[in-house]
């Protein structure tokens, strides 16, 4: 499903002598089957764009376009529950939405609620746990009793049950040590790999460098740059203004250029650095 | 929840955000005692001018208090109503049942009508420019007399400000689950009553775990940072009773004193 944000602005409490601008005329493509990041500084109005994908927030002007669906500004509460299955959502720290008894039971309930027979939620429950990398064993536990990190791999199980096509994820690694941060963005490019869009909310820019195929960067509720991550980092203009930081291995690369080394594109991966390194000491 | 404009705080510049918090608390309650004094029509103007005068003072937008009558509409009106029909009366205009309309009936009613708009616009006042930390602060000095009686005071007054600290997030908090559930496939609001209450599980069970988790993480935060419990602990915010406190106090006294004249005229 290709996505279309088209001149969406998005004020909360209108009408109200508080009311503050969230989304500032943004029209932004957001490609079928890409893995696409967005960035910006915290207040930049990178969640409040994407709670518009699925309508929890729908938009005060503007349309935004999610396959065949049309969201405007009169879009009705009823019937987003297609939509809602269509179009799954990780939300930062995510397990403070768990609330069953067994871990079972929360998985299966999302795809209980798209209207999937008991049988159906089951099977997704015991296939869901074991791609987030946790034992079967773990099905009839109370997911209170795990730890943080199987919690957040838990609720996202519980999301993916209901397969949906485009996932959103709102920083889904934050608060997570190295390794569990790697086996949780590697699942998501496998999804990627099988067929699924991504949409990821990340302030981690060796992430973007890594694995997003496209990317937009955020900045007072503009969106102030969009397209390829090595187009997108070598961009002047952003970077000048702090709308953007540089991942580490571009970061690397700025520090030998002072001592010598000449870049005409900064490398954004440790990849793209190596070869380019290797090079030039030749 | 957006719509309910009492009991929120509006960020604000003008003498009524200045004034000492434990005079606008206490005044407040005064205010709406002697709301009950008027008796004639010339009383319920003279209070009306004078809320008019208050709101004026607050450089607060009174349509933004008008619209804040929108969710209590319904009990007003009711009220009203109330007054309107039932009221026995000797001379009826009109008569059907048990229903009477009359002309003392009326008069009651817009009484009612109007006492309602007083109290609810002077308490949303107090409200609006006034930050609940303030509040909890001057219930805090208020209650002090009640140490002599064994009540704990500090205590109350810290658990106040805990629970209004609280509120922002628990509203944040519950925001978050009701989307994530939302975004899982739940529908507030719609089917059957059953339905709906069950659908308030999901939101209900994950906001008491954090709760507890945060009411936890708090208090061992609070001890490592030295607290063992409320007494002999200094006190950051100081209120400062000022000249233009001792002014709204005279005004009150006057105002007061007004409407005992008027009500006996």
């Amino acid at each position: 499903m290709e996505i279309t944000f088209e001149k969406v602005t998005h004020s909360y409490d209108v009408n109200s002598p508080v009311a503050n601008l969230g989304l500032d005329d943004v029209s932004l493509k957001i490609q079928d089957k890409k893995f696409t990041a967005i960035v910006g500084q915290t207040g930049s109005g990178k969640s409040t764009l994407v709670r518009h994908i699925n309508a929890l927030l729908k938009p005060t002007s503007g349309t935004i376009t999610v396959g065949k669906r049309v969201i405007t500004p009169e879009t009705n509460n009823k019937n987003l529950k297609p939509l809602r299955k269509d179009v799954g959502m990780v939300f930062q720290f995510p397990e403070s939405q768990l609330f069953e008894e067994t871990v079972e039971k929360d998985i299966m309930f999302g795809p209980m609620n798209f209207g999937a027979t008991q049988e159906e939620a089951k099977a997704a429950a015991e296939e869901m746990i074991k791609l987030v990398g946790m034992d079967t064993d773990y099905l009839q536990k109370s997911p209170f009793d795990l730890s943080g990190g199987q919690m957040r791999r838990v609720a996202i199980a519980g999301v993916l049950a209901s397969r949906p096509e485009t996932i959103i994820l709102d920083e889904p690694t934050a608060g997570l040590d190295p390794v569990g941060r790697r086996e949780i963005m590697d699942l998501f490019k496998g999804l990627n790999e099988d067929g699924r869009t991504i949409i990821l909310i990340t302030h981690n820019m060796d992430d973007v460098a890594d694995y997003a195929d496209e990317m937009a960067v955020m900045n007072h509720g503009k969106l102030v740059g969009s397209g390829k991550p090595f187009d997108v980092f070598n961009n002047q203009t952003l970077l000048d203004n702090d709308w953007l930081t540089l991942p580490k291995s571009a970061q690397f690369a700025q520090d030998l250029a002072k001592k010598g080394f000449a870049f005409s594109k900064l490398p954004i991966t440790v990849t793209q650095l190596a070869s380019e390194i290797k090079q030039q000491v030749r | 929840m957006n719509k309910l404009i009492m009991g929120r705080y509006l960020p604000g510049d003008s003498l009524i955000y200045h004034l000492d918090p434990r005079g606008k608390f206490l005044l407040t309650f005064y205010f709406v005692g002697i709301v009950f004094l008027a008796n004639n029509v010339a009383s319920y103007a003279f209070l009306m001018a004078f809320v008019l005068f208050a709101v004026y003072l607050s450089k607060i937008n009174l349509g933004f208090f008008i619209k804040g009558l929108k969710p209590i509409i319904w009990l007003i009106l009711f009220t009203v109503l109330l007054q309107l029909f039932f009221t026995p009366s000797d001379h009826p205009l009109w008569h059907w049942g048990i229903l009477t309309l009359s002309k003392e009936g009326m008069v009651i009613a817009s009484y009612i009508f109007i006492r309602f708009i007083l109290i609810i616009f002077i308490s949303t006042l107090l409200t609006l420019t006034t930050t609940p930390i303030e509040i909890s602060d001057s219930i805090e000095s208020i209650l002090k007399p009640l140490k002599k009686v064994n009540f704990p005071v500090t205590q109350v007054a810290l658990m106040l400000s805990i629970a209004l600290r609280f509120v922002p997030l628990l509203v944040d908090e519950t925001t978050k689950i009701m989307d994530a559930q939302r975004a899982r496939g739940v529908d507030f609001g719609e089917g059957g009553l059953i339905k709906r209450i069950k659908s308030f599980v999901p939101i209900l069970i994950p906001l008491f775990v954090s709760s507890f988790s945060i009411a936890y993480d708090l208090a061992i935060a609070m001890e490592s940072r030295g607290y063992k419990d409320g007494e002999g602990r200094s006190k950051y915010r100081v209120l400062n009773w000022e000249k233009r406190d001792n002014m709204t106090v005279i005004f009150m006294a006057a105002v007061t004193i007004i409407l005992l004249l008027i009500r006996s005229y």
